[in-house]
This record gives structure tokens, C-alpha cells and sequence, in this order.
């Protein structure tokens, strides 16, 4: 589009470039100084956490007689500490993509439904009552799912055990139900639900009504509309709702520490999603009492390093492809 | 191919507003008919009630009837989706799918109807083009985003795109208002070709547009602030301009109105 409205002029454009703007009053001294130092501080704090979780964390690498990356062990204490990931990594992807699965296709509807479908005295209440979901504390999604869903996913995972049971990711593993990996993953959509949606939301709702009505009028359904019209001019919105969406499924951390069922060390390994396990933040908070030697402390905190590193990635991930989204609208 | 539409007692509501009232004209087959008019006197809401894109709008209905040849676009069993491939529609901006090609925008309405024979899309793709006198400046480059165009050309493939599914009327909304006046000649020189195959309706605020392209005009007014629009007149494009019977044409066309 040549002509579409951004709201942008040229001096949002670049800030740093010409600061013509600016008078050097004491007023736009003051604010300025106080917006920059607020900047300055954000990126000192992410700078802080990530040094203090390098230098906590190598000295235990260093003693560390096990593959960090590879091993399956986890006794961080004693004269000659063993510790690895592999476990954590996999419960952390098992439980994330799962949420994906669910929580994208169900987020992009729901945000189709509220933009597209819904009457107008609808859409709003429904808005907010998504949102809403946002604002449960995850400790009680993690009781809830223990004491009320996981009762009800039970069958669901005996008939896909029963069925399916063949495959090695749906193997039964003597685990109940609402301790698996699977039940967690489905907890976790619920939790990112409200993110995915408001994000789609957001972009479908910006879809050019010249658009939706060209499509109209070459005489589409609302279904077909919706296909050629809205859902390409909104792929880079549902591709970055579903990164920030993971970001908060890797990091959660209370309601996978309830559900889950730790493995005994002992148990052979298994791909199946009904299995106990752990994800890296389930992890640490499970060990967090127990930090009592510089060694074991700093073992948790290279998990807790992964951890950083790999959200770190996915937001940024997210942002790219939002900025080059950004370039396509205008 | 091109059809006879016949409005007969429209009025035009958003929701319990009464935008148009009492619509009675006769569009002839193979000749273009304008709309012209003071804004917000309901010419671009009569038009869009020609292909059922009134009902877009929430709210949006009609009272009387529409008839394309012997059919009654607005009795019960007829569907909307079908009457929209029947009528075609540019409009005011220039709304190319920003996200496909050239030669996808053009495809899009066939292929929403079903046809995957890339052989024939190919065909259909290179004859609109032609049709909307665009081919030769976007033949090396189909694959192209349609947005990369000039505005002209965005505003050309627009109606490439909806000459591809064959229509039998094509109505333009206010098509050369954001163009510059090179472009619009070229959209007025492709308006007069088209005449051959179909029935034109453009809505237009542009009076010598009007005169240059059409063969039929109406003029639409509001009878006062507040009132639902209203046909004034429609007749003879020579005659309106030169003798028009009602005292308000004489006004607008004029310049004097008021």
C-alpha cells in the first residue's frame, strides 16, 4: 500500500537522528534524563541478571563430572557432582509444544470469532473475559488442574494409551494422568491462551476493511474472506502471538511444579508424553530449598541459564518478526 | 454477457436510519451509467446495493427490489455470494491483496470459484490484464507483489481482478478519487472499452468525468440535512448536462449549489 495510515511522520522516525525537538529547558532536561536513565536501567538490569547467572553458574560447570548438555543425572552435591539437562529439556519442550498445539489454533479462533463473528454487544464482554484469563494466578491453575480438570483428562489420556499406545510418544508410563507431561502441556495452553488471543486479536482487527471487502465483493464467503483476506494480512501477528506464547510456557513455573510427577532417577528413559518429569523452571523452584552449597546453587542456576538464553532467543525471535511485519503494512 | 438492471422503490436503511428513499432507475446493458452528487447523499450507498455489499455494513438493508435482467437480487433464496460474483465491484482505493502476486490477485475470484487448472488461470490471468490494459507493463513480473504498483496500476489490476470471473455488471465506486490525472485517463479510456462487454455503474464526483464517460447520469441529493438521499434525476448524460428538467441539477452541475 502506498497510501495506508500509520499514525508515523517523520519525526518519529528517528530520535536519536535530529533532536530538533528538543529546547533544553529544564523541563525537557529533566524528562529526558528521566526516560533515559529509565532505558538505561532496564538493559543494566538484564545485563546484571544474565552476568550473575554466568559467573554463579561456571564454577559448577567446571566441577561437573557429567555432560551438562546431555546427561540425564541430577546430584549437583558432593565431592564429585554430576548434573545434566536432557531430562529438563525435554520435559520443558514436551510441556511447550503441547501448549502450542493447542493454544495457537484455539487463540487464533477465538481472536476470528471475537473480530469476525460475534455481534457487536458480544465481542467485547468476550475480549475481556479472555483477557480475564490472564489475570488467574498460576498457582491456581496448578490446583485446579490437580483437584478438578485432571479427573477429566484421565479417560481422555486411557483412550489415546489404549488406542494409540503402540506409539512411543503416547506409551503408558504408570503415571496418573493429570501428573504427565500431556496434562501439564494442556494446563499451559489454558495459561497462554489469553496472550495468543489478544495478540491475533489485535492484527485481525487491523485487517483493512478495503481488503475484506474486496474479497466480498469477488463473491467470497465469510469463511473464504476470512482465508484470503485476513488470516495473510495477519500471519506475522499469529506467528509472533505464538512466540510470545512459548516465551511464557518455557518459563512457567508453579502450576508445572504442582502437576507434574518427578521421576525417580532410576526410571528408564521414555518419549512418551505420559510421562512424569520436569521442566527447567519446575525444576529449580522444586530445588529451591535445598540451595544450600555454592556448588549445588550454582548447578540450578546454569539450568536457570539455559532457561534465560533460550526465552532470550524466542522473544527475540518474536520481535523480528513483528518489526518485519512492520515493513509489510506500509 | 452484460445485463439490464432495474431498481424499483429502493429505499436504503442502516440499522433505523432511512439513508436513500424511493430508488427508480433502469440501467441499460452495454453503457455506462454515473452517479453523481453532494457527499452523503447515498450514491455510493445506492451502488453498493446493486451487488448485496450494502448488507456488509452491520444493519445495513433495502425495501423494494433490484432486478438483474429477470432476476430478483433480493428474493429470498437468492444468496449474496452469488449475486457478488455476478456483479463486480472496484473501488475507491485501490485495494490489491497486499499479500499475493500479481498474478494471484488477478486468479483470486476464480479461484475462489472453485477453478485449479493452472493452464486456464494463466489464460484468464493474461486476457483481464489485457482487458484492463495493464499486460504490457506487468507481463515480466506476475510474480511480483500487486502492492508494488503505481496507484494506477494497483487501481487497473483491481479491475482486472474483477473482470476475471466474467461478470455481467461492474460497478465503480469513486475508482479514479485517489489517482492522479494520467492514471485516471487511462481507467477512463479502459471504462470505454468495457462498455462493449458490460454494464457500468460508476459513481463519480468528478462532473466532467461523468460527461466524458458516460451515456447515462443520475443525480442523487439529499432534500434536506437530516433526510434520506433521494434520486433527483437520471436521463441522458447530454441532456442533463445541457438541459437538466429539475432546478436542483441545474444547481449542482452549475456550481451554484447550495
Amino acid at each position: 500500500m502506498t497510501t495506508s495510515i500509520t499514525g508515523r511522520s517523520t519525526i518519529d522516525d528517528d530520535p536519536h537522528d535530529a533532536d530538533r525537538a528538543s529546547t533544553g529547558r529544564l523541563g525537557d532536561r529533566i524528562f529526558g534524563g528521566l526516560a533515559t536513565g529509565s532505558g538505561l536501567l532496564v538493559v543494566a538490569i538484564v545485563t546484571l541478571v544474565g552476568v550473575f547467572l554466568l559467573v554463579q553458574a561456571v564454577p559448577s560447570l567446571m566441577n561437573n563430572d557429567a555432560n551438562f548438555l546431555l546427561s540425564r543425572e541430577w546430584s549437583p552435591s558432593g565431592a564429585n557432582p554430576r548434573f545434566g539437562i536432557a531430562d529438563l529439556a525435554w520435559g520443558t519442550l514436551v510441556t511447550s509444544v503441547i501448549a502450542m498445539v493447542i493454544a495457537v489454533p484455539l487463540g487464533v479462533a477465538v481472536a476470528l470469532f471475537i473480530t469476525q463473528y460475534a455481534p457487536r454487544w458480544l465481542s467485547r464482554p468476550a475480549a475481556a473475559t479472555v483477557d480475564l484469563l490472564a489475570a488467574v494466578p498460576s498457582i491456581v491453575y496448578g490446583f485446579w488442574g490437580l483437584n478438578i480438570a485432571g479427573q477429566y483428562f484421565e479417560p481422555v489420556a486411557g483412550l489415546l494409551q489404549g488406542a494409540l499406545g503402540w506409539v512411543p510418544f503416547l506409551s503408558d508410563q504408570n503415571v496418573s494422568a493429570k501428573s504427565t507431561l500431556a496434562f501439564a502441556g494442556v494446563i499451559l495452553a489454558i495459561m497462554i491462551l489469553p496472550i495468543v488471543t489478544a495478540i491475533s486479536r489485535e492484527v485481525f482487527a487491523q485487517v483493512p476493511t478495503t481488503h475484506k471487502e474486496g474479497a466480498l465483493a469477488l463473491g467470497a464467503t465469510k469463511w473464504e474472506m476470512i482465508r484470503v483476506a485476513v488470516l495473510p494480512y495477519g500471519k506475522p501477528g499469529i506467528i509472533s502471538a505464538a512466540m510470545l506464547g512459548l516465551g511464557r510456557a518455557l518459563g512457567e513455573t508453579l502450576a508445572v511444579l504442582i502437576l507434574l510427577s518427578t521421576l525417580s532417577p532410576t526410571k528408564e528413559w521414555s518419549f512418551s508424553i505420559f510421562n512424569g518429569g520436569s521442566t527447567f523452571a519446575s525444576k529449580i523452584a522444586g530445588g529451591a530449598s535445598e540451595f544450600d552449597t555454592p556448588q549445588k546453587t550454582g548447578a540450578y542456576i546454569a539450568a536457570g541459564l539455559v532457561l534465560f538464553v533460550v526465552t532470550f532467543l524466542v522473544n527475540a525471535a518474536a520481535r523480528i518478526v513483528i518489526e518485519r511485519r512492520k515493513a509489510f503494512s506500509e | 454477457m452484460a445485463k439490464r438492471i432495474d431498481v424499483k422503490d429502493l429505499d436504503i436503511y442502516y440499522g433505523d436510519f432511512k439513508a436513500v428513499e424511493g430508488v427508480t432507475m433502469t440501467v441499460e446493458p452495454r453503457s455506462v451509467t454515473a452517479f453523481i452528487g453532494p457527499s452523503g447523499c447515498g450514491k455510493s450507498t445506492v451502488l453498493r446495493t446493486l451487488n448485496r455489499m450494502h448488507e456488509v455494513i452491520p444493519g445495513g438493508r433495502v425495501d423494494g427490489s433490484v432486478m438483474l435482467d429477470d432476476q430478483d437480487l433480493y428474493a429470498s433464496s437468492m444468496d449474496p455470494v452469488a449475486v457478488r460474483r455476478t456483479v463486480g465491484m472496484v473501488f475507491q482505493r485501490p485495494n490489491p491483496f497486499p499479500t499475493m502476486s500479481i498474478r494471484d490477485n488477478v486468479a483470486a475470484g476464480l479461484k475462489l470459484n472453485g477453478l485449479k487448472n493452472k493452464k486456464k488461470l494463466d489464460e484468464v490471468v493474461e486476457t483481464s490484464l489485457k482487458g484492463a490494459n495493464l499486460w504490457n507493463e506487468v507481463k515480466d513480473r506476475l510474480d511480483k507483489p500487486g502492492a508494488g504498483l503505481s496507484g494506477g496500476q494497483q487501481q487497473r489490476l483491481c479491475i482486472a481482478r474483477a473482470i476475471a470471473v466474467n461478470p455481467q455488471v461492474l460497478l465503480m465506486d469513486e475508482p479514479c478519487s485517489a489517482l492522479d490525472p494520467i492514471s485516471t485517463l487511462a481507467i477512463e479510456d479502459l471504462i470505454n472499452e468495457l462498455k462493449s462487454d458490460y454494464t457500468i455503474v460508476i459513481v463519480t464526483h468528478n462532473m466532467q468525468q461523468a460527461a466524458r464517460v458516460s451515456d447515462q447520469t443520475a443525480f442523487f441529493n439529499l432534500k434536506a440535512t437530516g433526510e434520506p438521499g433521494r434520486l433527483v434525476e437520471v436521463g441522458d448524460t447530454q441532456r442533463i448536462f445541457s438541459n437538466p428538467t429539475e432546478k436542483a441539477t441545474e444547481d449542482y452541475i452549475s456550481g451554484r449549489f447550495g
